[in-house]
């Protein structure tokens, strides 16, 4: 039934991945130049404690290349990353291609469940908010909504801390794993354990958005001529709403929710803190309050790519997808 | 304290029309807003002070928002950085609109200034946002000045989005037409025709994007990023009660961030409401 136009998503695709590495070309200098204004020192954060004779200082100097002009620094640098070495991190001593798989694998775990948490969550109220629109429930979830919009994120994990680990102890208080517990010996279960409080608290912020947009397209939807049709041809409850109104509304739904993904990231970075989840984010302010430049461009280039993807699966359902607008090309 | 508000205001609000009650509600979300920030700016510094005899306590009368483990009281600490949150708050967001007045009427300068504008605000968007602000600030070297141009020149981004999209509107006009006819120059039609119908619109757009700003300074603050340790900003404070939430001093950290939430509250519904009455489409809603 579905015809996948080959030649048009070829196209697309090779604008996408152009579009993308000039993005990162951009991205990289700016970032790079941003940091470089930074009063930063990085054989001083390397050398931390160590006692070092001024030879073996000079080697670092040349190592990391402190009297070597910005730009002939960063041209190194990204003929490095082209290589797929973007340099070691100063605070974990690993590289930093390696930091980031782990630390991303981690996040991801996060941010997949709560998105497609909220997602779910979100749109059903709006649902059922746009279905019962002007009623007190109506009335209810929108107040939540607004009330959930302007909760600072941190203290709402904050608050969940509280009340689940600290005052019911149903959850750990924070790591991704026990403490004092070998690695080989961390169970699926532990991990699930140390995700769920996170999770809960990533998706409930993703919830509003959602919600608001699927409520105000349902409205619209309820409002058109299709619906009075449907309604004179005896249709009416749930069965209306499911058939002409939650098909209309989904795609754009969907589409908003991959949209979300920067805001995903930044609610990723303070749960992650507060949890003390070893993810990326939380490696973000580790490597940003601890000047570690290399790790930090890293993670810029990495979560520039993940906001890219999000949007391109946007543009990919609107273009690709949607049947209306499907039609509407065949016809022009 | 807002719930009594809330609660004078539903009697005195019978007899009054739609755009009265409206605007009785902005002025009462203003003076909270108002004295939020004249107690912050003159309270009484001894409060602030530490007191060991009355360490950790919890949530009372004399203390209604508790005391800390130097025994601060919770309620002035608590005051004070909602006062320097919303000051923070102010200036970025103005910073914001500033630049997004200089791109909007750039964008209507012609296309190539149009694409650069559209050009940018993708840019910007691409890398998420929050760690765009600590980008930013790590670049400028941190501390107030870091947090407050890092989330001024980060939210620009919708209310330019609007105001080119208005703009294009308004060059459709047969009066932009006829000046360009005259042979007046571009900039010259930006600053005499299109400013003033952009007016309302920032200003608008000023008070829609300050919530965002004070979530964010608040966020990279209590990161580490942004105002020093010294500050009794909520940043700090949510992020210093963390060591004391397994001891369960929960009034460390519950009261400060309701309270961030109630001055964000306040101000959307400023905004919106400002909104309802400035959109004579919306008004009768």
């Amino acid at each position: 039934m579905i015809k996948v136009r080959h030649k048009e998503l070829a196209l697309f695709s090779l604008k996408k991945i152009l579009k993308l590495i000039c993005l990162l070309v951009v991205v990289s200098i700016a970032s790079f130049w941003l940091v470089e204004q930074a009063p930063i020192d990085p054989v001083k954060i390397y050398i931390g404690a160590m006692s070092v004779t001024p030879e073996q200082k000079a080697i670092l100097e040349e190592y990391w290349g402190v009297n070597t002009p910005a730009r002939e620094k960063y041209l190194n640098w990204v003929g490095n990353a082209l290589r797929g070495d973007l340099g070691d991190s100063l605070i974990y001593r690993m590289p930093v291609s390696d930091v980031i798989k782990e630390r991303f694998t981690a996040s991801l775990a996060l941010m997949a469940s709560a998105w497609l948490l909220s997602g779910v969550i979100g749109f059903f109220l709006g649902i059922v908010a746009g279905m019962k629109n002007g009623t007190w429930i109506d009335k209810a979830i929108k107040t939540y909504c607004y009330i959930l919009l302007a909760t600072p994120t941190f203290w709402l994990a904050l608050v969940m801390l509280l009340i689940f680990s600290v005052y019911l102890g149903w959850f750990p208080i924070g790591l991704g794993v026990p403490i004092a517990v070998a690695a080989q010996e961390v169970t699926l279960l532990d991990r699930l354990k140390h995700l769920i409080l996170p999770t809960i608290t990533l998706s409930l912020l993703g919830v509003a958005t959602i919600a608001m947009f699927t409520r105000e397209k349902l409205i619209e939807v309820m409002s058109s001529d299709y619906v009075l049709f449907a309604k004179a041809r005896g249709e009416k409850g749930f069965g209306l709403v499911w058939r002409h109104g939650v098909r209309n509304v989904a795609l754009p739904a969907i589409t908003l929710q991959f949209l979300g993904f920067s805001e995903l990231f930044g609610g990723a970075v303070l749960v992650e803190q507060v949890f003390s989840y070893p993810g990326l984010g939380q490696a973000a302010v580790e490597a940003g309050i601890r000047s570690d430049v290399p790790l930090l461009l890293g993670i810029v280039l990495i979560s520039t790519m993940f906001v890219f993807i999000g949007n391109m699966m946007a543009d990919l359902i609107y273009q690709f997808v949607d049947p209306r607008i499907k039609q509407q090309e065949t016809r022009a | 304290m807002s719930t009594s508000v809330a609660l004078n205001g539903k009697g005195m609000l019978r007899g009054l029309n739609l755009r009265q009650r409206t605007i009785l509600l902005i002025s009462l979300m203003s003076l909270l807003l108002m004295t939020v920030l004249a107690s912050s700016l003159y309270i009484d510094s001894s409060s602030l002070s530490t007191n060991f005899d009355s360490r950790n306590l919890a949530p009372s009368l004399e203390h209604p928002f508790g005391t800390d483990w130097m025994g601060r009281d919770m309620f002035a600490r608590t005051l004070t950085g909602l006062g320097l949150s919303i000051m923070v708050g102010a200036f970025a967001s103005a910073i914001s609109t500033f630049v997004s007045v200089v791109l909007g009427l750039l964008s209507s300068m012609g296309r190539a200034a149009d694409s650069f504008v559209s050009w940018l605000v993708d840019l910007f968007l691409s890398i998420p946002h929050l760690l765009l602000i600590i980008l930013i600030s790590i670049g400028l070297g941190g501390g107030a000045t870091g947090v407050i141009i890092g989330v001024g020149l980060t939210h620009w981004t919708s209310l330019t989005r609007v105001v080119r999209a208005e703009i294009k509107q308004i060059n459709t006009q047969d009066y932009i037409h006829i000046s360009r006819n005259f042979g007046k120059s571009n900039w010259w039609i930006a600053r005499k025709h299109i400013l003033p119908h952009l007016v309302p619109q920032f200003l608008l757009g000023m008070i829609l994007v300050f919530p965002h700003a004070i979530l964010h300074e608040a966020s990279v603050t209590f990161l580490g990023f942004g105002l020093s340790p010294h500050e009794p900003a909520i940043g700090i404070i949510l992020s210093e009660s963390m060591r004391y939430l397994a001891a369960g001093y929960w009034w460390l950290a519950f009261f400060p961030g309701m309270s961030l939430l109630i001055v964000v509250l306040a101000v959307d519904v400023i905004g919106e409401n400002l909104g309802k009455i400035m959109d004579p489409r919306k008004a009768h809603e």
